[in-house]
C-alpha cells in the first residue's frame, strides 16, 4: 500500500514537474509497470505460502510416521548396517640409525614383545586391517590383524579380537577376547594414533611396547559430572611380560581408575592410576644383542607388580582444534619383581625394581603442521644371589640410566593421511644412537573415531 | 585385592544416587538442537550441549566430560548424517548408557527426519571428507526445524509421558510462531535472490537453496581440505569479475584464505552464525535466522529499501 502511495506521488511529481515529457502514454506505461510489480509481489507471497504449507504437511506426515516405542530407524552415523566397518592402516618408514639396531640394548630391562628400534632403511611399520561392527543390539565386536615384517618375513598377528557390551545397566561395560589393556594412557591406543613413531622407553622396557592379552574386562562409569571410571581386567597372561603359566588359573589382573573433565572452554584433562599384578612364570628377553644367539637367556619367575600414573592435558583455543592445539602428556610406571632367575639347572633369587617416565608436548601451530618434543628416562636396580644370571638376563643396568630425547614434526593433509619426521637421540645404552625416521600413516576406508 | 575392589564397586553402585526420574536429561550435539529442545520443553528437561558455537562440530574430541554427560542422558539429539562421525560413535560406545544407543527412543538423529541434499553419487575420499548420507548442514534452512521439532516432541512424549500434553502444546505454539517467522524472513530476504556467494566450507547449501543464493565457489577445494595457493588463484580468476560477490563463512571458520581472497576481489566478507550463539545477536532460534539475513542484506548492500 505504501509502495502504491509512493508511486502515485512519484508519478504525480513527474507529471507536475515535467509536463512536456509526461504524456498520457507514459503515464499508462508507468501504471502498467506498477500493476506488474504488484502482481509479481503477490505471486511471490503466494508461492512462499504454498511452500510453507508443503513443509507443514511434510512435517505432519513425518509426525504420523514417527516410530512408536523402540525404533528401527537406520542410524545415520553408521549407515552401513550389514557390513562391518573395514579400514586399513598403512604405515611405512625410512629409518637411519647410527648404531646397529640388532645390537640394541636397554640395560636393566628385558626386551620382549616388539621392543626395539626397528630396522634400518626402507621398511613397513605396522600395517593393520581392522573390522568392527555392532553384532546386534547388545554387542559390538572388533577384529584387528596386524602385519609386520621381521627379518624379511611377513608376520601376521591377531592384535585385537574382542566383543564389548553395548550399554549394560548401571553404567557397566563388559569386554572379552584379546584387547589392549586399558592401563595407562597410551597403552590402549593403536600405534598409528601415537604422536611419535615409537613407544616410550618405559613401555618398551616393561610391556614389550604394549600390553595386549586375552581376557575379560569390566568397567564402570560413575553417573556424575566429573568423568570417573573404574575398571579391572583378568588376563590369561601368556604373553610378554605377564608370561604366566598356561593353565586354568588367571595369570594376571589389572585395576585402573580414570578421572577427567574440562577446564573452561579451551582445556580438558584426563588422569589415571593403574595397577598390574602377574604371577610370572618364565619371562625372558627375546631381545637382540645378547651375545650368543643359540643361548637361551635366563627366565624370571615370581611375583610381578606394576603401578603407574598418567596425565594428559589438552588445549585448543575455544575448543577448536583445527587451527591450533597443544597436548601435554606424562606417564610414570614402577615395577617390583620378586622371585627367581633360572637358566637351565642354574637358578638364583632375584629382586628387581624398574621404573621410568616420559613427558611429551605436541603443538599444532598451523593447520596440518605439528611439532613434538619428548623426553624418556628409566631407572632400575636389581639384587639377587647370582649376579652373573642377572647380568645375562639383561637386568643389570651396568651403572647406566637410559634416556632419550625425541623431536618430531608431522604434516597431515587430512585426518586420513600423515607424514612424519622424527629424530631420536637414543641413550638407551651408553652408546649414543642418532635415529632419523621418516614415516607415513594412511587410513583407508571406514575410519573409527579416535579416542581422547 | 580383587574381592576388595568388587566390594567397593558394588557399594558405589548401590549407594550412589541413581539419576532422578524427575527431569529428563537431553544431550544435544549442537547448540541449535539444544535451543530447539529448550523451545519445546522449557524447564522440564536439563540440556547439555556437546559443542559450543565457537566449535566446528566436525572436529570435536570425545572428551571425558562429554562421555560423562552421555552416561546420564535420556535423550540424544544430534544432526547425524556423519557430521559427528569423528566423535559421537566413541561417546556412545564409552558412555555405557543403552538408553541413547541407536534403536532406542532416546536416540534421535535429525537428519533422519528431513530430506538431505547432495547425497554423493560416488563415495571416494579423494573428494575430501564427504558425508555418505548427504550434506549434513541442514540447520541453515529454518523449514527443517519443523520436522525436527515434531520428532523431538515425539521422543520427549515417549520418554516422559507425564508431560506429553505440555510438549505437544508447546509444539503447536512453536510451529505457529515458526511459520510466521519463516514467512517474514523470506520476505526480508527477497532482495538476496540470485546473489553470488563464495563460501569457505560447503556448510550453507540449505541456506542457499532456501534464499536462492548462488554459490559460485568454495574456498576449501574439497570438504575438510584447507585451501592451497594454486587452488585459490584458480577460484580468484573465476570469480574476480562477478559483481555483487559476497564471501560467507561461519564463526569457527577462521582462515587467512578468506582475508586474502577478500583483499584480492574486494568482495565483502560476512560472518554468518552457523548456530544459535554463533554471533552475539543470534541469541535464540528466532534471532539467529534473522541475524543471518540481516547480515547478508547489510553485506550485499541490497537491503536498503
Amino acid at each position: 500500500m505504501k509502495h502504491f502511495f509512493l508511486s502515485v506521488v512519484a508519478i504525480t511529481l513527474v507529471y507536475v514537474t515535467n509536463p512536456a515529457w509526461a504524456d498520457d502514454q507514459e503515464i499508462e506505461q508507468l501504471r502498467q509497470q506498477l500493476e506488474q510489480l504488484k502482481l509479481d509481489y503477490k505471486s511471490k507471497i503466494d508461492e512462499l505460502e504454498k511452500r510453507l504449507q508443503a513443509t507443514e504437511q511434510a512435517s505432519q506426515q513425518k509426525v504420523s510416521v514417527a516410530p512408536a516405542g523402540a525404533t528401527t530407524s537406520v542410524d545415520s552415523a553408521t549407515k552401513n548396517t550389514f557390513n562391518p566397518d573395514i579400514s586399513v592402516i598403512l604405515d611405512g618408514r625410512y629409518s637411519y640409525f647410527s648404531q646397529d639396531p640388532e645390537a640394541y640394548e636397554l640395560p636393566g630391562f628385558m626386551l620382549g614383545g616388539e621392543a626395539g628400534p626397528g630396522e634400518r632403511g626402507f621398511g613397513l611399520g605396522h600395517s593393520e586391517l581392522v573390522m568392527s561392527a555392532n553384532a546386534d543390539d547388545k554387542f559390538y565386536g572388533r577384529f584387528t590383524l596386524a602385519f609386520g615384517v621381521h627379518d624379511g618375513e611377513t608376520e601376521v598377528e591377531i592384535e585385537e579380537a574382542f566383543f564389548e557390551t553395548l550399554g549394560l545397566d548401571y553404567g557397566l561395560s563388559f569386554r572379552g577376547g584379546r584387547f589392549f589393556s586399558d592401563i595407562g594412557y597410551l597403552n590402549s591406543q593403536h600405534g598409528h594414533q601415537w604422536d611419535f613413531t615409537d613407544a616410550p622407553l618405559i613401555y618398551r622396557g616393561l610391556f614389550g611396547n604394549q600390553l595386549i592379552d586375552d581376557g575379560i574386562q569390566l568397567s564402570w562409569l560413575a553417573p556424575m559430572d566429573l568423568y570417573l571410571s573404574f575398571g579391572s581386567e583378568l588376563f590369561r597372561g601368556s604373553r610378554f611380560p605377564l608370561s604366566a603359566e598356561a593353565g586354568n588359573d588367571i595369570g594376571a589382573y589389572t585395576l585402573f581408575a580414570k578421572a577427567g573433565g574440562d577446564i573452561g572452554g579451551s582445556s580438558s584433562w584426563l588422569a589415571g592410576v593403574s595397577y598390574l599384578d602377574a604371577d610370572t612364570v618364565g619371562r625372558a628377553s627375546s631381545g637382540h644383542g645378547h651375545e650368543e644367539d643359540d643361548h637361551v637367556p635366563p627366565e624370571f619367575s615370581g611375583d610381578s607388580k606394576t603401578w603407574g600414573v598418567d596425565f594428559v592435558w589438552k588445549w585448543a583455543p575455544n575448543g577448536n582444534r583445527r587451527q591450533r592445539n597443544l597436548q601435554l602428556q606424562y606417564e610414570y610406571y614402577h615395577r617390583d619383581d620378586d622371585g627367581i632367575l633360572a637358566e637351565g639347572a642354574e637358578s638364583g633369587s632375584y629382586q628387581g625394581q624398574q621404573s621410568g617416565w616420559y613427558a611429551q608436548a605436541v603443538y599444532q601451530f598451523v593447520p596440518r603442521w605439528r611439532l613434538g618434543l619428548r623426553y624418556d628416562a628409566l631407572n632400575s636396580s636389581a639384587s639377587g644371589s647370582d649376579a652373573e644370571l642377572i647380568e645375562e638376563a639383561g637386568l643389570d643396568n651396568e651403572g647406566h640410566k637410559p634416556q632419550r630425547f625425541s623431536l618430531m614434526t608431522d604434516w597431515s593433509n587430512s585426518e586420513f593421511s600423515r607424514f612424519r619426521l622424527q629424530y631420536n637421540r637414543d641413550e638407551s645404552s651408553p652408546v649414543i644412537d642418532d635415529q632419523w625416521i621418516l614415516q607415513y600413516i594412511l587410513g583407508l576406508g571406514a575410519h573409527g573415531a579416535h579416542s581422547y | 585385592m580383587l574381592r576388595y575392589l568388587s566390594h567397593t564397586i558394588f557399594y558405589l553402585i548401590v549407594l550412589l544416587p541413581l539419576p532422578s526420574a524427575a527431569a529428563l536429561r537431553v544431550f544435544a550435539c549442537e547448540p541449535e538442537w539444544a535451543a530447539l529442545v529448550g523451545e519445546l520443553a522449557g524447564d522440564k528437561v536439563k540440556v547439555d550441549t556437546a559443542t559450543r558455537p565457537s566449535q566446528d562440530p566436525h572436529y570435536v574430541q570425545a572428551r571425558p566430560s562429554l562421555i560423562s554427560k552421555v552416561r546420564r542422558a535420556d535423550l540424544l539429539v544430534c544432526t547425524g548424517a556423519g557430521l559427528e562421525a569423528g566423535w559421537l560413535p566413541l561417546l556412545l560406545r564409552k558412555g555405557n548408557n543403552k538408553r541413547i544407543l541407536a534403536g532406542h527412543p532416546g536416540h534421535l538423529m535429525i537428519a533422519d527426519t528431513v530430506q538431505l541434499k547432495e547425497k554423493p553419487v560416488e563415495l571416494d575420499r579423494s573428494e575430501g571428507d564427504v558425508h555418505a548420507a548427504g550434506n549434513p548442514h541442514l540447520q541453515t534452512d529454518p523449514r527443517n526445524m519443523l520436522p525436527a521439532a515434531a520428532a523431538i516432541v515425539d521422543r520427549l512424549a515417549q520418554l516422559d509421558p507425564d508431560n506429553a500434553t505440555a510438549y505437544r502444546e508447546n509444539l503447536a505454539m512453536f510451529s505457529d510462531r515458526w511459520q510466521e517467522a519463516v514467512l517474514e524472513w523470506q520476505l526480508m530476504a527477497i532482495p538476496l535472490q540470485g546473489m553470488p556467494v563464495v563460501v569457505y566450507h560447503r556448510s550453507w547449501v540449505y541456506l542457499q537453496y532456501w534464499l536462492g543464493l548462488k554459490e559460485v565457489a568454495s574456498l576449501e577445494p574439497k570438504p575438510g581440505i584447507p585451501p592451497g595457493s594454486r587452488y585459490l588463484a584458480d577460484v580468484l580468476s573465476r570469480t574476480q569479475e562477478l559483481p555483487g560477490l559476497v564471501i560467507i563463512h561461519s564463526q569457527y571458520q577462521e582462515s587467512k584464505a578468506i582475508e586474502w581472497f577478500s583483499g584480492k576481489t574486494g568482495a565483502p566478507v560476512v560472518l554468518l552464525p552457523s548456530t544459535v550463539g554463533g554471533t552475539p545477536e543470534a541469541k535464540d532460534l528466532f534471532s539467529w535466522y534473522e541475524n543471518i539475513i540481516s547480515r547478508l542484506l547489510k553485506a550485499s548492500g541490497r537491503g536498503d529499501d
